[in-house]
């Protein structure tokens, strides 16, 4: 029926590739760095510390790879995916408490919880990523002033260490390992179960609105206008100069009130067929992409209902955006910068972005609540958060991810190491300064190419 | 994709419940509101899959703890299964174990084990449960075979044997018992992706598990005699039978 001819030139596909399979070298979403590893699976609860009996490097329990640079790597080490460890051992429709296996993806409790009608209480930009990789990060969504990080409302995970402690960690037990590990990278043991509290919606729908802006000024007298709805971010043109300097599309939405459908997801998504070549993507490609984007929406201001598929993931519908910046891949700059140094300290650095000529498909700028997060070394704080993409050009893009880094540090924020390739050892201890405290519930036999790396370790896993 | 949702909740026995295979399989019968009784060997695995199975919807889920090598055990323990989900609409043979080739080799009581797992015993708990069904003339036997049983290679013949004897003991079973409403179903999976063959070469290009069991949970539904999945290796077999053995005894299979 198919022949090679009439293939889409996008491919379709349900479900994600795993990433840690096949041959290495391995890597990350941003495809930059790529390492070899050992990859040893756990399928059970039971099989960490045992499947590591024997093996001398240092280990790592990964989840979707969908964090962007090292954080979730270990260059010679052994990498121990947890995807196939995704059941879900209680579920009460009552109070909408999930215990789930740390490997079940946020993809798989959606399918599970919709239908039920219940939802996470916070996702990232992608539901492809795992209930552990979530805890380990402490990733944050749209909703951070309305609700917070994810470690917020995991009430009690189970905590195994290498050399086969369980141990039971919620806010009352062990409240220092509870908070060192919401955050900690995976490093302080392997997370086998955890419990999440999930919301009540009554419909898939998104009651959306989508606003034009032009400026910082703009975008903080909109969110002013807006102080109730839950879930809000700004899509930022940084190419544009002059009168488009810092345009952009607010965007905002609240779960549907009006009782709707709650079939499951599960359309056939497309999968970006190669790595595009280099020269797709300069300063001219990107800036008629913004364009684009932003004239998308046409009208100043539109009000709408979204399915949340498109709402809160709209790039998982296309799998492997990230083959768009070709082999050479891309890095992510995330910073957090406090109110009191926020909106001068995006402009600043906004303008060394343009200045330094790198063009970014996608930049986000939201704001951060101050709903404390329970980690140690979290990353949100009450303030700015701004998010983009960089292609990697040799000679270019590594010198101003470190100039930026730098004017981060000196606004009083810090970057992101979920998304992180590029932070210097200095940069990591001062964005961070409970660094020293986390170090000492580090798990002695885990560890990972990003904390080598900020630890100022040269080489690789031991 | 809708036909089974209005018929009643099917009664299935799921023996070796744990693995890979019949744990996705166990997922869509879940989801669908099937009634589960699981047997399998570590009650950690069992305890963690059982849960799993009930929260996603199984209208009953009982398990029991069991070593299925233990013939001695079989007719008790079916008897309980049985009594447990109140009769048998499906019985899923999934047991079996891969071992290592380069073991049963040179170590015969390895091979016996493996001879064991992957053929005696399975004949054994079909031989109570063909005569169970057929003494009530309803029932589906679904029994796992492997495309391994197709031709000896000496990456796996030892393997192979075993499944090739649970293929014939399948073949003669459902001759003998089809005329009595009972259905024997031979399935033959290639290569896939689950905890069973972790670390075999190519592992990355095996068939994904969620879609071979999508297969078999159609496939026992319609009681198909023999089963390959994925299909393509209802002709790659055939290929492979078709080599002349002067041809095939020089191949590195």
């Amino acid at each position: 029926m198919s022949s090679a001819s009439n293939e889409p030139l996008l491919s379709a596909r349900n479900v994600p590739e795993e990433p840690f399979t096949g041959t290495p070298p391995f890597e990350s979403w941003g495809r930059y760095p790529r390492y070899n590893a050992t990859i040893k699976p756990l399928h059970w609860q039971s099989d960490f510390p045992r499947v590591i009996d024997g093996v001398h490097t240092g280990v790592l329990a990964v989840g979707m790879g969908r964090s962007y640079g090292d954080v979730g790597l270990l260059k010679d080490g052994t990498l121990m995916p947890t995807t196939s460890m995704n059941r879900i051992l209680s579920w009460d429709p009552e109070t909408g408490l999930l215990i789930a296996e740390s490997g079940m993806t946020l993809a798989q409790i959606l399918d599970f919880a919709v239908p039920r009608g219940f939802f996470l209480p916070v996702t990232p930009g992608t539901k492809f990523v795992t209930l552990g990789g979530a805890i380990a990060n402490d990733i944050h969504g749209k909703n951070h002033e309305a609700a917070g990080s994810f470690g917020g409302h995991v009430p009690m995970f189970e905590l195994v260490r290498s050399d086969g402690t369980h141990m039971l960690c919620s806010p009352t037990e062990n409240p220092d390992m509870f908070a060192a590990t919401i955050g900690g990278m995976g490093l302080t043991g392997v997370i086998t179960w955890a419990q999440l509290r999930l919301k009540p919606i009554v419909s898939r729908m998104i009651d959306y609105e989508g606003i034009q802006f032009h400026g910082i000024d703009e975008f903080l007298a909109i969110k002013k206008q807006y102080p109730h709805v839950e879930y809000t971010v700004a899509w930022l043109d940084c190419v544009g100069t002059g009168k488009n300097f810092a345009r952009g599309v607010f965007m905002l939405g609240d779960h549907s009130k009006e009782p709707g459908e709650l079939k499951p997801s599960g359309k056939p998504k497309l999968v970006f067929p190669m790595d595009a070549p280099g020269f797709l993507l300069n300063k001219l490609s990107i800036s008629a992409f913004n364009t684009v984007f932003f004239h998308k929406q046409m009208k100043k201001h539109v009000i709408t209902k979204q399915d949340y598929e498109p709402f809160f993931y709209p790039l998982d519908a296309v799998h492997k955006w990230n083959r768009m910046y070709g082999k050479r891949g891309l890095v992510q700059f995330q910073f957090a910068i406090p109110w009191e140094h926020a909106v001068e300290g995006t402009v600043a650095i906004l303008k060394e972005i343009t200045k330094s000529g790198l063009a970014s498909f996608l930049a986000v700028l939201k704001t951060f609540g101050d709903v404390p997060s329970l980690g140690m070394m979290s990353f949100p704080l009450s303030g700015f958060m701004f998010a983009l993409d960089f292609p990697i050009k040799p000679g270019i893009t590594f010198p101003l991810m470190e100039r930026l880094g730098d004017m981060t540090r000196e606004f009083g924020g810090r970057l992101y190491p979920a998304k992180d390739a590029c932070m210097t050892e200095a940069q990591f201890k001062a964005y961070y300064p409970n660094w020293e405290r986390f170090a000492r519930y580090k798990d002695p036999a885990i560890t990972s190419s990003f904390w080598e790396r900020v630890m100022g370790h040269t080489g690789g896993a031991r | 994709m809708s036909e089974v949702q209005a018929k009643a909740p099917k009664r299935i026995l799921i023996l070796g419940a744990t693995s890979g295979m019949a744990e996705q399989c166990g997922r869509l019968w879940a989801e669908r509101g099937d009634a589960l009784f699981l047997v399998a060997r570590s009650s950690d695995k069992l305890a963690a899959v059982a849960a799993d199975l009930k929260n996603r919807g199984a209208s009953f889920v009982d398990s029991a703890v069991a070593d299925l090598d233990d013939t001695n055990h079989h007719p008790e323990l079916l008897a309980h299964a049985i009594n447990s989900l109140g009769g048998l609409d499906v019985a899923f043979v999934v047991m079996g174990a891969l071992g290592s080739q380069e073991a049963a080799e040179k170590h015969f009581p390895d091979a016996h084990r493996l001879l064991h797992t992957n053929y005696v015993a399975p004949a054994s708990l079909l031989t109570w449960l063909a005569n169970y069904c057929a003494q009530r003339h309803a029932g589906t036997l679904a029994v796992v075979s492997s495309v391994a049983g197709e031709r000896g290679r000496k990456s796996n013949y030892v393997y192979g044997s075993a499944k090739a004897g649970l293929t014939a003991f399948t073949d003669g079973l459902r001759n003998r018992v089809d005329r009595e409403g009972v259905k024997v179903m031979t399935i033959k999976p290639g290569p896939v992706k689950t905890a069973m063959t972790q670390g075999m070469k190519g592992q990355e290009k095996f068939a994904d598990v969620e879609v071979v069991a999508a297969t078999l949970v159609k496939q026992i539904d319609k009681g198909t005699d023999v089963v390959y999945v994925p299909g393509i290796w209802r002709i790659i077999m055939a290929v492979i039978r078709a080599i002349p053995e002067r041809i095939f005894k020089k191949l590195n299979l």
